[in-house]
Order: structure tokens, then C-alpha cells, then sequence
């Protein structure tokens, strides 16, 4: 059995494959962050920004971020099997490297797209924050959370024909809970009323349930 | 270190349809096993069988080292495989691909010792050169870079001289033969050349 800290080792040259991949195709990162970008100056340019309470500000905050989420996030599986380089990672590489090293991946490219879509969105739509520090810590497990959610399914969907449509269908329902709670908390932080300790101690909860059934799951949907 | 591979009456079939037979055979170090057949017969999905890549249907499949039965977990750093299904990543150099694979194998691997191999397969001076830059004949060869660099035990080869010159089919020739005498060599094709370089041949689809 190879131990978790060769996992991790290995883990991480998946990721610094990966990213070095991205670097050189921005096979992902365009997409994504053409998305955010684009849906975001569409509603700011629509919609007044006083008229949004800061539910719904949250509200369309986590929709630009889940459906960039849905853009991006299944790419990193895709890539390797339209690229027929999965043959070549399945006979090298450990199940849970290639499952870590990836989830490793996704959370940073969606960190890097939440960098881009905040601040972009707090200075669109003209919003100040009072809770700062909350907006940041649920953008953050939020991130964490469409990461671990995502990367199962992309694992899942990455062989069937019609993956881009079956992946936003099986990601949905598997994202909700988190989804709710990183907009609950988002729209406390927004508010500056309310607690959001809940929401976050679900977000925890969530990510490590995610992470720790599909470190379970991973090599029967990752092998034959 | 000897090395032995078993199949005891492993079959696959997709659906209703049958794509391998049961088939009983062994082979171990020192020898090559060559399997042909025709298109369908099952040659692929029998080296995906070997590789424990696909479960079979019925049947087992068994690895041996020195007597011991090895798990799931050795085929990383005991096989090597070459596959017309395999493609090393196009926007890696090639250096960078047997580095990558070396690393998530655990095994060790160096600049020097990458170059050395990739020289050995007719690739000298191409190491920090993009793969998606390759010709098909220069990504074979660096295929095999990827199969040997780890000093496999096991060794697949499923059309290994497809995309490759006359040099290349050489090439191919000397490295199952410096290869054998510590590994086991599994040799799926259809070319009549290769069949002789195989110790026994099993005939699929019969």
C-alpha cells in the first residue's frame, strides 16, 4: 500500500503537471474566466445595483462562480481522456494521487477565478462590504467545496459521450448543499447581520465528507 | 528477481458481445509471449486484461515474483506498456513527460538518466523539445522511453513497431532482446516478423 505521504508527493507533481499544462494551452483558464467576466458586466451593465438586496447580490455572486465552476472544472478529467493521456496516468500513477492531485488543481484554478470574479464583482455592482473577513472565508470554503464536489463527477462523467451536458446535471444536485450554505454565509458577510457559523461549520463538514467518500470512491470510477 | 504471469481462464465480454475467449496460458521471465489474432479478436483488451487496467469477466489473472503474489499495487513500477490507446502529454517536453512519470511512479529518475534512454531510442538532443512537435514515429519511440525507463518486469507491447521506420523496427528488435533475460516480454500484432520474435505464440479468435 503506498503511504499517504507519497501520495501527497505524488499529488503534487499532478498538480505541477497540470498547472504547467494550463500555463501553456490555457485550456481552462479562458473559458472559465470568459464566462465570469462576461456574465458579470452583462447583470452590472442590467441590473442597478441599489435595486439588489444582499441575498440576492450572494445569490448572483455563487451563480457566476458555479457555473464558471461548471465551465472549467471538468476540463482537468476531460483533457486527459480526449488527449488519451489517461492510458498512460492510470499504469503510473496511484488512484488517490491522480484523484488528490487533481481536486489540488481544481481548487486552485477556482480560487484563481473567485481572485478575478470578488473583487469584480464588489466594485461592478458598487458594493461595500462590512464583514470583510466573512466574504473572504466563504469565498474560500465555497471554492473548496465546488472543488471537491466537481472533481468526483468530472472524474465520473470524463468517458461518456455527452460529458459537458452530464456533468452540469450530476454536479447540481451534488453541489446544492454547499452552494447553499457558501450564499447564506456570503449574504451575511454582505448584510453585516446574522451569524454565518453555521453555514461555515457546513461548508467544512461538506468539503471533508466530498473529499473523503471520493478518496473511497475514486479508484472504481477511475479504473474499469 | 523472476517474474510470472497466469492467466487462468480469463474471458471478457461488452454487453452480450464476447470480446475475449477463455484463455489459459502462462508466461515468465526470459520468454516472450506473442499474441495475434484478428481485428477484434481480443488482443487489446487481453493486454488491458495483463495490465489490470480491465477487469475480466471470469478468469484471474495472476503476478508473480519469486514465488510471491504480487497485489494491484506493484503493476506501477513492474510494468511497462506500449499501446496504440497510450499518448504522453503533447505540451510537456519530452524530459518533462519521463520526469512527471517517474515522480508518480516514486521511482527515481534524473535528468542525465532520462536523456540516456531517450538517446538509446534514437531521440538524442530532442529532450526539451515539445511532444505535440513529434513525428508519429518519434512519439513511439518515446513511448517506449516511458515503458522501459522504470526497468519493468512485466513488458506489454501492443503493435510496437506501428508509426516506426525500418531503423525503428530494429531499434524495437535489440530492446526485446536486451530486455528478456529479466523481463516478461507480452507481444500483441499482426505482422509476421514480430510473431517470430516471440518464444510461443496463442492465436486469438480461433
Amino acid at each position: 500500500m503506498t503511504s499517504s505521504s507519497n501520495w501527497a508527493r505524488e499529488a503534487v507533481s499532478v498538480l505541477a503537471k497540470d498547472v504547467t499544462s494550463e500555463f501553456r494551452t490555457r485550456y481552462a483558464l479562458s473559458a472559465v474566466l470568459l464566462f465570469a467576466i462576461t456574465a458579470l458586466a452583462v447583470v452590472s451593465f442590467s441590473v442597478s445595483p441599489y435595486s439588489l438586496e444582499p441575498d440576492a447580490q450572494s445569490a448572483f455572486l455563487w451563480t457566476v462562480l458555479f457555473f464558471s465552476a461548471m465551465t472549467g472544472l471538468s476540463r482537468s478529467f476531460v483533457r486527459e481522456e480526449e488527449g488519451r493521456t489517461a492510458l498512460a496516468l492510470r499504469l503510473a500513477a496511484a488512484p488517490e494521487a491522480v484523484y488528490l492531485g487533481k481536486l489540488l488543481f481544481n481548487v486552485v484554478l477556482q480560487a484563481a477565478v473567485s481572485a478575478v470574479v470578488l473583487p469584480l464583482f464588489l466594485v461592478l455592482m458598487d458594493i461595500s462590504v462590512p464583514l470583510p473577513g466573512l466574504l473572504a472565508a466563504s469565498a474560500a470554503m465555497g471554492t473548496l467545496a465546488l472543488a471537491s464536489s466537481s472533481t468526483i463527477v468530472a472524474a465520473i462523467v470524463s468517458r461518456a459521450n455527452s460529458r459537458g451536458a452530464l456533468f452540469a446535471v450530476l454536479a447540481f444536485p451534488i453541489s446544492l448543499p454547499g452552494l447553499a450554505s457558501a450564499v447564506r454565509s456570503s449574504a451575511v458577510a454582505l448584510s453585516g447581520t446574522g451569524s454565518a457559523s453555521g453555514d461555515l461549520m457546513t461548508l467544512a463538514a461538506y468539503s471533508t465528507l466530498m473529499i473523503a467518500s471520493s478518496l473511497l470512491l475514486f479508484d472504481y470510477v477511475w479504473n474499469d | 528477481m523472476s517474474f510470472e504471469l497466469s492467466l487462468d481462464q480469463v474471458s471478457r465480454t461488452f454487453g452480450s458481445r464476447r470480446a475475449l475467449k477463455p484463455l489459459t496460458a502462462s508466461v515468465s521471465t526470459g520468454q516472450v509471449m506473442v499474441v495475434t489474432g484478428p481485428n477484434g479478436s481480443g488482443k487489446s483488451t487481453l493486454l488491458k486484461i495483463v495490465a489490470r487496467l480491465m477487469r475480466p469477466t471470469s478468469g484471474r489473472v495472476t503476478w508473480r515474483s519469486d514465488g510471491k503474489e504480487l497485489g494491484i499495487e506493484a503493476s506501477r513500477t513492474l510494468l511497462g506498456m506500449v499501446s496504440p490507446d497510450l499518448t504522453l502529454y503533447d505540451e510537456l517536453t519530452a524530459i518533462e513527460n519521463l520526469a512527471f512519470f517517474s515522480r508518480v511512479r516514486g521511482v527515481a529518475g534524473t535528468r542525465a538518466s532520462s536523456e540516456r534512454i531517450l538517446a538509446e531510442l534514437g531521440l538524442a538532443g530532442r529532450g526539451d523539445d515539445l511532444v505535440g512537435a513529434f513525428s508519429s514515429g518519434m512519439k513511439q519511440r518515446l513511448k517506449f522511453a516511458f515503458a522501459l525507463m522504470h526497468r519493468p518486469r512485466l513488458l506489454l507491447l501492443d503493435e510496437p513497431t506501428s508509426n516506426l521506420d525500418e531503423q525503428g523496427v530494429l531499434m524495437v528488435r535489440g530492446l526485446i532482446e536486451a530486455a528478456r533475460n529479466d523481463t516478461c516480454i507480452v507481444i500483441a500484432t499482426n505482422e509476421p516478423e514480430e510473431v517470430l520474435w516471440g518464444d510461443f505464440v496463442i492465436k486469438l479468435g480461433t
